[in-house]
This record gives C-alpha cells, sequence and structure tokens, in this order.
C-alpha cells in the first residue's frame, strides 16, 4: 500500500446536492488518515436509481461512465454505504456478461469503499479527533450493514468522539423505510416505517441522530421534523470530522 | 385462488389504517424475531448449517428428475401412490376424484399451502363436500372467509377479541376472552370432525426420497389426527420438497423450527410412510400424494431457481418491515412477505402483479434469516427488469427514469441541473431549512419534510476552493 494513498472522492448525488458539508467532512477525514484526496469533476451518479429500477442498460451506461472516471485512483471512498455497495457489489454483476468490462469493474469493486469502513478497516485508524457534547443514537443503514458488513467501524470512531454519548436505540438494524424511489412511489408504507424508526429514535431519549447514508438521514429528519421532533440529525462523518455544527439536517441553516 | 395483487396499492393503504391489524401483527411479529434471535445466538453452528442447507437443496434442485423418480419408487413400494399434477386444475381433479371415488362426505385439512395455491376448499365444498380446517390459524381463517395473511401462523392479523368474537357467532356462546379458553372450544369442537373424516389431506414438509415418507410438522398436533384417523390420506406438495435421506431432514429440522417460530424444534414431527400396514392399529387405508408442478418445473435451470430452495419457515415476512406495516392481505394472493413476492408474479404472471417486487426497499433483512440463503432482493430486483423489459411500467415512472438517464449521461448538463437544484430548494426553504409541501415532489411532502439544500453544490464549491 502506498503511504499517502491517491484517494478519489465519490461525491454522492444527495450529499452534492443537499448536502455538501458531509463530503467536506469525508475530505478531512481522508487527510486525517493520510490520503491525498481528489475530485474529479466529470463524475455524476453510480447509475443505482436505474439498477433498483430494472433498467440494467442505464445502470451499466452510468457504471461505464464511472468506471472510467475512477479507475486511475488507488482508492474510490464515498460517504454511503448505498452508493458505494453499488460500486463495490453491484457492478461485477452488472458486468458479469461483458468480457471487456468485467475485469474494470472487479478492479474498481476492489478499491471501491465505504468512509468508515476504509478509514477504519484500511487505514487502521482507531480513533478521531474531534468532541461533540451530545446524546446521539446510529441507524444502521440497510446496503452498508447488509451489503458492507459495517456496524463495528461507526462505533468504533464514535467512541473516540470527546463529550459523545451513544446510546443503542431499539431495532437499529431495520430500515427507515427509504428505499431510494421506494420512499415516493409508496409513501404511505414508507412513512409508518419511518414512524417505527422514529417512534424508537424518541424512545432512545436522546438529542442526535447519526447514519451514514444521506438518503436514509434526509426521510428521517423529514418525518422527525414533521412531528415536531427537536431531534437533530447529522451523518456520522460530520460528527467525526468536528463538523456538525448547526441545527443538522433539515433544521434552521446556520 | 382468485388474485388480487393489482389493487396492492389501495389495499396497503387500508391495511395501514387499521388500528387493529396493527395491534395483531406487532405483537406476534416481535415474538417471532425476538425468540428466533435468543435461539440462533445459542447455536454457533447455525450459520454452517444455513450453508448446508442451501448447498443440499442446490444439489437436490439440480437432480430433481432422478429424485423425484426415487421417491415414486419408494412411496408405492410402501403401498402408497404418486399423482403428478401440472397445474392447479389437474391437482383439484385428482383429488376430487379420489374424495368421489371413496364416497367422501366429511373432509379434515390440515395447514397445506401448496392446497391453498390450487384453490381447493373451493373446488371441494363446490362439490359439496364438508371441509374442516384443522390446523387453528386455518380455522378461524375458514370461519371468517379469509385468505391467509401468513405462511406458518394464518390468522396472524387477527387480534383475540376478534377471535372470540367469531367463535361466539360460530358455536353459539358463552363468550370466551383468554387464549386458553378460545384453544379448548376450538379442540372440542375440533375433536368430532376428525373422527367423522372420510379424507384428511395434508401438506408436506419434506419429502424423502430414500424412504418415500412425507413429513409434517406441526405445534398442534392437528395433522397427526388428520392423517391418521381418516381412511384416505391425501398429501398436496409442490415437487421441489423433496430432501434424498432421513438423514437430511435432521438438517432441515433443526434450521425450520428455529428460523419459523424461534423453537429448537416443532412440538410435533411426523412421518407417513404408505397406508396402515396389517400390523398397524392405527392409520389410513389409502395414501395419496399428488405433486404439484404449477409452474415449479419453469423455474428449474433459471434465474429463479434459488427460489425453489424455500422451505416455507416464514421467517422472511417476520422480519420484512414492509410486511409489518401491511400483513399479508394485501399481496392478494397465497404467499405474502418476501417469499411471495418473488413467487406470485412467476406463478400468476408479471402483469397483475406489478406493485409486489416494487413495494420493497432492498433493505435485505429477509435474506439474512433465510434459512437457506435465498437471494430474494436480488430475485425482487430481477423481476424488476423483467417488468422493465416487458415494459410493465407506470408510464411516467418511465419517463423519469429516461430523463434521470439523460441528464446523468451528460456530466455539464448534470452538475448545472444540480446548481440550479440546489438553489431552487434552498430558496423554497427559506429560513427554516425544511420544504413542507412541493408540488411536484408531494409523494415525498405529503408525509415528510424535505430537508433543504445548503445552496451550493459540493461540486462547485470544491472547484471554488482555494488549494
Ligand atoms: S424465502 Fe427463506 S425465509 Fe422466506 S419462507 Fe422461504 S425459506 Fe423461509
Amino acid at each position: 500500500m502506498p503511504p499517502s494513498p491517491r484517494v478519489g472522492l465519490f461525491a454522492t448525488c444527495l450529499m452534492n446536492l443537499f448536502r455538501p458539508n458531509i463530503g467536506f467532512a469525508t475530505v478531512k477525514l481522508l487527510e486525517e488518515a493520510g490520503c491525498m484526496v481528489e475530485v474529479p469533476l466529470a463524475q455524476t451518479c453510480c447509475g443505482q436509481p436505474g439498477y433498483n429500477n430494472g433498467d440494467f442498460d442505464a445502470a451499466r451506461a452510468l457504471a461505464r461512465q464511472l468506471i472510467a472516471v475512477f479507475e486511475g485512483f488507488d482508492y474510490v471512498v464515498g460517504p454511503s454505504g448505498s452508493c458505494m455497495a453499488t460500486l463495490r457489489v453491484d457492478y461485477p454483476k452488472l458486468f458479469e456478461n461483458d468480457a471487456d468490462w468485467l475485469p474494470r469493474a472487479e478492479a474498481l469493486a476492489a478499491k471501491s469503499w465505504e468512509l468508515l469502513s476504509f478509514l477504519t478497516d484500511v487505514r487502521g485508524m482507531s480513533a478521531v479527533q474531534a468532541d461533540y457534547a451530545g446524546t446521539v443514537t446510529y441507524h444502521d443503514s440497510c446496503s452498508g450493514l447488509r451489503s458492507l458488513g459495517i456496524q463495528q467501524q461507526p462505533r468504533l470512531l464514535l467512541a473516540s468522539v470527546g463529550g459523545l454519548e451513544l446510546t443503542e436505540m431499539r431495532d437499529a438494524e431495520v430500515c427507515c423505510g427509504f428505499g431510494g424511489t421506494f420512499c415516493v412511489k409508496y409513501p404511505e408504507i414508507s412513512s409508518r416505517m419511518a414512524d417505527e424508526k422514529c417512534a424508537n429514535i424518541d424512545a432512545a431519549g436522546v438529542d442526535t441522530l447519526l447514519g451514514g447514508d444521506l438518503g436514509c438521514l434526509l426521510h428521517m429528519a423529514g418525518r422527525l421534523k414533521r412531528q415536531g421532533s427537536t431531534v437533530k440529525v447529522f451523518h456520522t462523518a460530520e460528527v467525526l470530522a468536528g463538523m456538525a455544527t448547526g441545527e443538522g439536517i433539515g433544521g434552521v441553516p446556520e | 385462488m382468485k388474485v388480487s395483487s393489482p389493487q396492492f396499492k389501495e389495499k396497503s393503504v387500508i391495511a395501514l389504517a387499521d388500528p387493529r391489524l396493527r395491534q395483531a401483527l406487532g405483537q406476534s411479529r416481535k415474538g417471532f424475531v425476538n425468540k428466533r434471535a435468543e435461539l440462533v445466538g445459542e447455536l454457533p453452528e447455525f450459520e454452517q448449517l444455513r450453508d448446508e442447507a442451501r448447498d443440499l437443496k442446490n444439489h437436490v434442485l439440480d437432480n430433481l428428475d432422478h429424485y423425484l423418480e426415487r421417491y415414486e419408487a419408494a412411496v408405492t413400494a410402501a403401498g402408497g401412490h404418486v399423482h403428478w399434477a401440472r397445474d392447479a386444475e389437474e391437482a383439484r381433479s385428482i383429488i376430487l376424484n379420489i374424495c368421489q371415488r371413496v364416497n367422501a362426505k366429511t373432509i379434515t385439512k390440515g395447514k397445506s399451502m401448496v392446497s391453498e395455491e390450487i384453490g381447493l376448499n373451493e373446488a371441494l365444498e363446490a362439490k359439496g363436500y364438508t371441509v374442516v380446517e384443522t390446523d387453528l390459524g386455518e380455522y378461524i381463517i375458514q370461519l371468517a372467509h379469509e385468505p391467509p395473511s401468513h405462511i406458518i401462523a394464518p390468522a396472524i392479523h387477527k387480534t383475540k377479541e376478534q377471535v372470540s368474537e367469531l367463535f361466539e357467532t360460530a358455536h353459539g356462546g358463552p363468550r370466551k376472552s383468554t387464549v386458553a379458553d378460545l384453544v379448548t372450544e376450538a379442540r372440542l369442537v375440533l375433536r368430532d370432525k376428525y373422527f367423522q373424516a372420510d379424507v384428511g389431506i395434508t401438506g408436506g414438509n419434506f419429502l424423502v426420497a430414500e424412504t418415500g415418507s412425507s413429513i409434517i410438522v406441526t405445534n398442534e398436533g392437528n395433522g397427526d389426527l388428520t392423517q391418521t384417523l381418516a381412511k384416505v390420506h391425501i398429501v398436496t406438495s409442490g415437487i421441489e420438497r423433496i430432501v434424498p435421506t432421513l438423514e437430511d431432514v435432521a438438517l432441515f429440522l433443526r434450521i425450520l423450527a428455529r428460523s419459523a417460530t424461534g423453537q429448537e424444534t416443532e412440538t410435533y414431527t411426523t412421518l407417513s410412510t404408505g397406508p396402515r400396514r396389517p400390523d398397524d392399529v392405527d392409520g389410513p387405508e389409502e395414501y395419496h400424494v399428488v405433486l404439484v408442478d404449477n409452474g415449479r418445473s419453469k423455474m428449474l435451470g433459471g434465474k429463479f431457481q434459488d427460489m425453489l430452495r424455500c422451505i416455507r419457515c416464514g421467517a422472511c415476512m417476520n422480519h420484512c418491515p414492509v410486511y409489518g406495516a401491511i400483513g399479508g392481505h394485501a399481496y392478494g394472493w397465497v404467499y405474502p412477505g418476501p417469499m411471495g413476492a418473488v413467487l406470485t408474479p412467476l406463478f400468476v404472471g408479471l402483469d397483475a402483479t406489478y406493485d409486489l417486487p416494487n413495494a420493497c426497499t432492498l433493505n435485505g433483512r429477509c435474506e439474512s434469516v433465510c434459512p437457506v440463503r435465498i437471494p430474494l432482493p436480488e430475485l425482487l430486483r430481477e423481476l424488476r427488469h423483467m417488468q422493465y423489459q416487458q415494459g410493465i411500467r407506470p408510464p411516467g415512472e418511465q419517463r423519469a427514469l429516461g430523463a434521470w438517464r439523460f441528464v446523468a449521461e451528460r456530466p455539464r448538463l448534470y452538475q448545472f441541473a444540480n446548481r440550479l437544484a440546489a438553489r431552487v430548494l434552498k430558496g423554497l426553504g427559506g429560513r427554516t431549512g425544511r420544504i413542507g409541501s412541493l408540488p411536484f415532489a408531494s409523494a415525498w411532502t405529503d408525509s415528510r419534510d424535505m430537508p433543504a439544500p445548503e445552496g451550493k453544490t459540493f461540486l462547485e464549491l470544491w472547484q471554488a476552493k482555494p488549494r
């Protein structure tokens, strides 16, 4: 492993549009882990919406584009378990019958990492220099948890944050009902699932909700705010980078 | 059984608004989930057993013709009869013929999802037979004239109070209020029926190729009475339920009970091998097995073969948050939850079942508990792909996907569109930082606020950043 690997940051669609602060937090953490971070500007979406909606051709078209943009880096890292699972797990499946692209998809998959698992599992990070005065609970987003095995990594790093107290909520690993386009195709079911989640967050008695996927966070924040909850919502990376200031996702802007 | 899957959306919205359903589902599912987790935690080799079960099922499916022939030979050698049914209609007529030949009047039934699949009760009742479901859950929904809403707990959608109401009407009071009293009442009513029965119909959890035995696992013992007290025992089963040897059954029993109800073993595991032998004290005079294909052989050798490993434990629906929200009836046919969302489109057609593979967040919790490791989310995605290819999709959705692809394939346009959206949405959020109502995104904002963006995109901020 090169001592200072070149990391291409994958600026996931929702982060790019809704919450650049997570992107800058990601850069900061990667640099603290000794990486050289670059952000290629020709990147767009990983193609997951096409893949999950059955339009495999569209997914392949975007995957080819993204592979070409990122294959020169030592690693591709993004602050989302869901998007990174697409690169790491789904790309090889998409090209399983394509002799030209399969090796390229597999090569990219092998060096694609979700941020927190990259920091801990690849870079060996076990603590951060950050403070957060609050009681938090952590929601395990589904793709990160089940496709990439991300569960202990965020908890390990959060344990090193000064002033932070983590309380596990009940059913932390149950889906919040976001599910990409699911949340607008089946809004009633999606909202009921969010309600179950909100009730568990509420019961945990914390002031902050954390998670590793902005889609889920937007969804839970949206439902919490609609219910009048005062729980703040941040991406885990924002807290770990010491950049969780203000009212959080869906809160009054600074 | 009639397919109401096209009404999935309407039915799910109605289900969401039903407080009794919410109460009924919440309690029992939590029980299943917690008990399973506890027992699996106590068995360190559980994950390895799942691998073994998956591999063994794959082996059987790869050699299904061989095992089916062996099974048939073994059943015949034991004095039983195997009938092959290509579809539901053939299966019904085979069973009707047997009932007619033996001049049956009363028919008792143990729980069998295949009999639901082939619409057996309606067919028997139409011919004037008295059909009595003996599984408590099945008995309850028979009284309520409803289809099952769960594959192992058919009446899971009913509260205790609803059951007492049903029993009061059916049995003529006085009304019972405790579970124990309700069970006793059902037991007394059913006890007589077993002795009156001419034909007993059960399902088959496992069919053993080596011995020709059919095996049922129950917690009530009703299946045993159904199959030993009637003059004729008919087993209805899918062709995929074969296991090679009795030894192999032990493996499946270990994972089935734990996955299904969170028990180390179900209360009764009963083997039937042929009819009563001369020195047997009881047992049926005739023993028949109706092996139902009904679309299964078409799944062999293709992308959906994995689904044929299913041992009908119900763990996937117990752990599915969508099922947990809406219950089983909205799925609109026999099999609900994740396994039903895969099977129903394959059995009844993609057209009528658009919502089933789509009403899923692909969260993967089902796959993580499936004892035979069926990749349910992947199969659901594959069904979406088939729908997409066949143009089965609301037109608005198809257009939106097309537009998304057009923009995402053009990085400059994509960045521009995002910059624009970031500004517009930020403006709409104003000082609150969230958007309460957005006409073109009402599907989101009807029930959730939309957090407003920061105002500039990450990529534009990154470019502007001095380095
Ligand atoms: S799909 Fe798996 S979890 Fe679901 S019923 Fe079948 S065996 Fe059980």
